[in-house]
């Protein structure tokens, strides 16, 4: 039993010790000396960055739908403010062809 | 002006109906490729809000000054155009600083200054609204200040560092450029003159159905 144990904890301890060098040996690069010098890895501050000629597509914002929108508010503003004028300009007509006709009937009495 | 309304609607259909054509045939500018075409229509509205605005001022100023009935209905009618054309410029702005810049909005001296200058003439209209009566002289004076803004809106691209481009991108643009862009200005000028004719045409309308009632209380 003893004997038993001691082999569990010769395996585990053979994997912790292990376990470091084999993942750094998988790391690309690693086990050539040097070899962060050789590659074409871009400089630490410009690891976060993506130039914008390279990035994914779902990830650009289209400027079809922006240009269309500024078009159809221009032109809806517009129509909006010429049909609030035709409405004001019907309504006081209304009101003078009533006024007018209210005047001509007091004037008749 | 009234003889002259026809025509300049017909000219002004006539400018509208070919710019998409010329907008669409102008080059992409190279970084902002297909979003600078919003430019062809942002410009010329701001040219004609900064019209506007400058002409509510001058008839506010007459009105104050000289006490022409005329120059109020003018200065009203202008008021309403500024606020027109400047919820143009501010929703087609954001649209094209999203692509260019990024970001919808910044508090940057050009857009803020815009954002204030529009504000004034709301207040103008908000006052000739619910302001009773004398709100005209009020309002005209409010509308004075309004216009004086125009220039600190303009330069204040060049005066403080900001996003927005410079005064500098008009004179310097390429000829294959300026023609659609001049061409949309001659088209939203065109516009701001029939639409404060007829703004103007409705007043004058309003004032004599006020003598018609005075008439008929007589």
């Amino acid at each position: 039993m003893t004997l038993m144990n001691l082999a569990r904890a010769v395996v585990v301890g053979a994997l912790l010790l292990t376990a470091p060098a084999v993942l750094w040996a998988r790391t690309p690069g690693a086990r050539t000396p040097g070899a962060q010098t050789q590659s074409t890895k871009p400089p630490a501050a410009q690891e976060g960055f993506v130039p914008v000629d390279q990035l994914p597509g779902q990830e650009e914002l289209p400027a079809a739908p922006l240009v269309a929108a500024a078009y159809g508010v221009a032109w809806g503003a517009v129509l909006i403010y010429l049909y609030s004028i035709r409405k004001r300009l019907a309504a006081v007509e209304r009101e003078m062809t009533d006024v007018a006709r209210r005047i001509e009937s007091a004037g008749r009495r | 002006m009234k003889r002259l309304f026809p025509v300049l609607l017909i000219l002004c259909i006539g400018l509208f109906a070919y710019a998409p054509f010329l907008i669409v045939a102008a080059p992409y500018e190279s970084t902002m490729g297909l979003v600078q075409k919003i430019f062809y229509f942002h410009v010329p509205t701001a040219i004609a809000m900064f019209t506007a605005a400058f002409t509510c001022g001058i008839a506010s100023a007459i009105f104050l000054f000289a006490r022409r009935p005329g120059a109020d209905r003018v200065g009203l009618a202008a008021a309403e155009l500024a606020v027109l054309f400047g919820l143009i410029v501010l929703i087609s702005g954001p649209l094209w600083a999203r692509k260019a810049w990024g970001v919808w909005w910044q508090w940057d001296a050009r857009l803020t200054s815009t954002l204030v200058m529009w504000l004034v003439f709301q207040a103008y209209l908000l006052l000739r609204r619910f302001g009773g009566p004398g709100s005209e002289k009020l309002s005209a004076a409010v509308a004075i200040f309004g216009a004086a803004l125009v220039p600190f809106v303009y330069w204040s691209v060049n005066m403080w560092r900001t996003v927005h481009p410079t005064t500098n991108v008009l004179p310097t643009l390429d000829a294959s450029m300026r023609g659609p862009f001049l061409w949309c200005t001659a088209a939203f000028l065109g516009l701001f003159v029939l639409l404060l004719t007829a703004r103007v045409e409705l007043e004058s309308r309003r004032a004599r159905l006020d003598e018609l009632y005075l008439a008929l209380e007589d």
